[in-house]
């Protein structure tokens, strides 16, 4: 399981991540923590006619969540915000590939847990419990 | 037992030959919790095969049976860690219960505001949060002694701790993140002068090395039962006959009385005015065949077995590049059987998941002592192997492959 978590994209995107910064003027942003591992990731958005134009995260943690972080900001710009509304964990596993298992999955979904609530917050929305239970 | 055998130990632990994806699997995550020998396993079946009976009231053969178990479980107990009579040991569900029970028993009663509650940098969380919610309640000043930068608690720091005189010290005897061992019979016999009560955290200790709470003179002494071969849900406070009498119950009910009338109660004799209510008979069973098993051994021999692999890891470990290790060198027997370490670039969660692939389970976190970690290593985590009787060298060769194989896929010289 573990060998095929760490495969080389995911690594790589570790190693030198993808959109990584602050954003300034950002219309939306939002700080996940996981108490487990130390994951501390943020989110930012810049959103225009009701799709995502521009994303970027910052902070630090494990391969996983920083990895993934730097995959899902790819994946995500000029998705409109009513589809990352719905989005949920299997958007992660097809985004890395494989299911991390119970142990990891915190680590893996913190990066979309924290756009959803962006997104959210961006709506003057409440999260739904999907969101709450990634 | 002449020789220390791993080999024949190993086949007493059946979870040992536990295989995934064909690979046995490596435990090294004692220090978390140990595994368990068939002779507790068995104990624990035997029990609510042929006498599961309630304790202390049944008129009839299992239930007597039942509580001979039990208080026999004690009065192994308090031989092995030296107390003098099974009275001074109260049965709880774990080291965090007990330091708790002192804190909101003898606590309550004894801390004032303005008092002095001395603890060190060092501590588990068991041994922080119940003396920050206690010197809340009571606007106490809770103090700790610094860890130096040779990982051993700063004496300098001990001493203007002690010159405060606090009303109790709580320190722990073995680190469980970087295995130092601390001289808690020279602490004690210090705090004693101040007039300071003296609690030692024994949770990294009484599973290791040889403990004599009498020598020791500490007033409490807190263990798990799960660290030493025992089964989950049971720990043991010692306590000094004479403190402990002169402490209130914190949990009220069946078995913890004398008698009872609508409107007031008289307390049974200690240990059991601290075990409300049908205790874990279990895990109070459970726990003379692990305690039998280690004196088997022998917990001098078990130390010095410890010691060995402890020093055969950190040499290991020391000759890899980009591998940085955490905790006294092991000389001076100074240093418990846990080897805490990172490797440069890697977090130590992605370390864990990568042994997990060669079945070698080891631990990476906080290790429930974040202002240690976080504050006095500067880490956010590290990871952690920790070792018993049933490990050896060639473990800990794996997890060297381990090490190798997570360089090899972060790319790490």
């Amino acid at each position: 399981m573990a060998l095929d978590l760490y495969a080389e994209d995911l690594v790589a995107n570790y190693e030198h991540p993808h959109n990584k910064k602050t954003m300034e003027n950002s219309d939306s942003s939002s700080h996940e923590y996981n108490t487990t591992c130390g994951d501390d990731i943020t989110i930012y958005i810049k959103v225009k006619d009701g799709k995502v134009d521009n994303i970027s995260f910052d902070g630090s943690g494990c391969a996983i969540s920083v990895g993934t972080a730097s995959k899902l900001t790819d994946a995500i710009k000029g998705k409109s915000i009513e589809d990352i509304e719905k989005l949920g964990f299997d958007f992660i596993v097809d985004l890395i590939g494989i299911d991390p298992g119970p142990a990891r999955a915190k680590c893996a979904s913190i990066s979309l847990k924290a756009l959803k609530h962006a997104v959210f917050i961006y709506e003057h929305k409440k999260p739904d419990k999907e969101t709450e239970r990634l | 037992m002449a020789k220390f055998d791993v080999d024949s130990i190993k086949e007493d632990f059946p979870i040992l030959k536990t295989e995934k994806e064909g690979k046995q699997l490596v435990y090294l995550d004692s220090a978390a919790t140990s595994q368990k020998p068939n002779q507790v396993i068995d104990a624990i079946s035997d029990y609510y095969r042929t006498y599961n009976a309630n304790i202390h009231r049944g008129i009839y053969e299992i239930a007597e049976k039942a509580t001979e178990a039990y208080t026999d479980s004690k009065k192994e107990m308090a031989d092995f860690i030296g107390a003098d009579s099974y009275e001074e040991i109260v049965y709880v569900r774990n080291t965090t219960e007990a330091i708790n029970l002192v804190a909101l028993s003898w606590g309550e009663r004894n801390i004032e505001e303005g008092d002095h509650i001395l603890i060190s940098e060092m501590e588990h969380h068991s041994n922080i949060v119940p003396w920050v919610l206690l010197s809340k309640r009571k606007k106490a000043k809770l103090d700790y002694i610094k860890v130096g930068d040779d990982y051993k608690l700063d004496e300098q720091s001990l001493e203007e701790g002690l010159e405060k005189q606090p009303k109790i010290v709580a320190i722990t005897h073995a680190s469980n993140v970087l295995g130092t061992i601390n001289d808690v019979k020279a602490i004690t016999e210090k705090a004693h002068k101040q007039g300071s009560v003296v609690l030692v955290d024994g949770a990294q200790s009484a599973p290791h090395m040889p403990v004599n709470v009498s020598d020791i003179g500490c007033d409490f002494y807190a263990l798990s039962g799960h660290k030493m071969l025992g089964p989950t849900g049971i720990g043991a406070l010692y306590g000094k006959s004479d403190i402990l009498n002169s402490m209130p119950p914190i949990i009220g009910g069946g078995d913890m009385i004398r008698t009872v009338e609508f409107y007031a109660c008289t307390w049974n004799d200690i240990p059991w005015k601290f075990e409300a209510g049908t205790s874990n008979i279990e895990g109070g069973i459970g726990m003379r065949p692990a305690i039998s098993y280690l004196k088997s051994i022998g917990m001098q021999n078990v130390f010095e077995h410890e010691v060995k692999l402890t020093k055969y890891a950190m040499k290991s470990l020391s000759e890899i590049d980009n591998v940085t290790v955490y905790g006294p060198e092991p000389d001076n027997d100074c240093h418990a059987g846990v080897v805490s370490f990172a490797i440069k670039g890697v977090h130590p969660h992605d370390i864990a998941s990568i042994f997990d692939n060669y079945n070698v389970a080891i631990r990476a976190g906080h290790h429930c002592a974040m202002p240690l970690v976080t504050q006095i290593l500067n880490q956010s985590a590290v990871a952690r192997m920790s070792f018993y009787i049933y490990n050896d060298e060639k473990d800990i060769d794996k997890a060297v492959e381990a090490i190798n194989e997570v360089k090899r896929i972060f790319k790490i010289k």
